[in-house]
């Protein structure tokens, strides 16, 4: 269908009377009455006439010049329909699981159960299930590694080995140990969660390891070397005088060992000053001592309550 | 295909804004052919569906997405079931078919 603009020979800006004098001046050159006979005049004085209707009328003027009615006047399509693209092929690319094609676990999820009975009754060969166990490992086994046996409520053994550097909720796979194949299908894998006991002294931060380490007081007012448990054996460690409560010394790679997962860890040792019994003597030195500067732990606690 | 901007053009009530947010927020995926982000007939449909849901609806953004995902997996559903019948009219023997229909109804009671 002609642009009705181009039809009756004005431009888009053309005023009503325009389109009116312009539709009289060609009308009377086509009009049908004028020209008997003559098809091709007919077929221009409808195209005219619908033009004019078009266009002499305010309202659907606007409409086709903002493209929602058609040169015929017809109103156009408001687009294509989001319910017959979705339903075809193309909604494809707005699956809720991707744009790739369906794939047999996609039917299997919704109609399972009705092809699960031909399945069944199939005598090909069938895997082994997976099986899940859990094991709780102690501490120093799953940051130094170990390997511990797991009896199985069927009476089977495994023999599980932590690998060093185990976190909390690690799962181990142990292939083919799982539910036996039938008819020649392999065996499922044992898949083992590994549980961690926390340990009396050590915690764990990644690969990193803290523990409180108990000093007397001469130790951290004097400084001195003392025996520090780590988890690959104790070690030496210097404490610098004039250490507080709370100051955390590093040990450098005595944490969780070298393992695949990564460097070894550091051991923080907070210190905790531990008075133990107090003797007369230190109650001695104490009554007959003034500090120097006098000292009040709690001030900042005083000047903000 | 047409371009975002033929598509705002021709569209009533949309903003330039409005289809490049909602592409950025992959509620409609156009194809870049040859560079050029093109907007097939499904992605116009969608844009449609989202105007209308936005403008005509009162559905906000924050409810956006959670309408379009809903309405995703209904289509999905529905390509689904339309392929589970296709094969059927084709594998399934009539009899059978018409078995199926009968508990279907009875069932549905």
């Amino acid at each position: 269908m002609e642009d009705p603009y181009a039809t009756l020979g004005i431009s888009r800006s053309a005023s009503q009377d325009d389109i009116r004098a312009a539709y009289r001046k060609l009308a009377k050159l086509h009009h049908p009455d004028l020209n008997p006979g003559n098809a091709a005049a007919e077929e221009k004085f409808k195209i005219l006439a619908a033009a004019n209707d078009l266009l002499s009328d305010p309202d659907k003027r606007a409409r086709f010049d903002r493209g929602e009615l058609d040169a015929a006047g017809q109103e156009r399509p408001s687009g294509p329909n989001y319910r017959e693209q979705a339903e075809g092929s193309a909604g494809q690319r707005y699956s809720h699981s991707g744009p790739q094609a369906w794939e047999g676990a996609d039917f299997s999820d919704l109609f399972g159960s009705m092809f699960n009975q031909g399945r069944r009754s199939n005598t090909g060969p069938r895997p082994g299930e997976d099986q899940r166990y859990r094991l709780t490992a102690a501490f120093l086994d799953a940051v130094n590694g170990a390997t511990r046996r797991l009896t199985l409520p069927d009476g089977r053994t495994l023999d599980v080995k932590i690998p060093p550097g185990t976190i909390q909720g690690q799962i181990l796979r142990l292939k083919g140990q799982g539910g036996m194949g039938s008819a020649g299908g392999g065996n499922g894998d044992a898949f083992i969660e590994i549980d961690i006991a926390p340990h009396r002294f050590f915690e764990r931060n990644g690969k990193d390891i803290s523990l409180v380490l108990p000093v007397t007081i001469a130790e951290a007012a004097l400084g001195g070397s003392v025996k520090v448990p780590t988890p690959s054996g104790p070690v030496m460690m210097r404490i610098p005088p004039h250490s507080d409560s709370d100051a955390v010394l590093r040990l450098r790679g005595r944490g969780v060992p070298k393992h695949a997962g990564g460097a070894a860890g550091d051991l923080h040792a907070r210190l905790r000053i531990v008075l133990g019994t107090i003797d007369p003597g230190l109650e001695t030195i104490l009554k007959s001592w003034t500090p120097a500067q006098p000292f009040n732990p709690r001030a900042e606690m005083e000047a903000q309550p | 295909m047409m371009t975002i901007d033929v598509l705002v053009s021709q569209t009533r009530s949309l903003s330039l804004a409005d289809v490049e947010l909602w592409v950025r927020n992959e509620w409609v995926k156009p194809e870049t052919v040859e560079g050029v982000v093109s907007f097939g007939d499904i992605d116009i449909a969608r844009v449609l569906l989202i105007r209308d849901l936005h403008y005509d609806l009162d559905v906000d953004e924050a409810a956006l997405p959670i309408v379009l995902s809903l309405i995703d997996q209904v289509y999905d559903l529905r390509r689904h079931l339309r392929l589970l019948s296709e094969v059927m009219q084709d594998s399934v023997p009539d009899d059978l078919r018409s078995k199926l229909l009968e508990n279907l109804v009875a069932r549905r009671g």
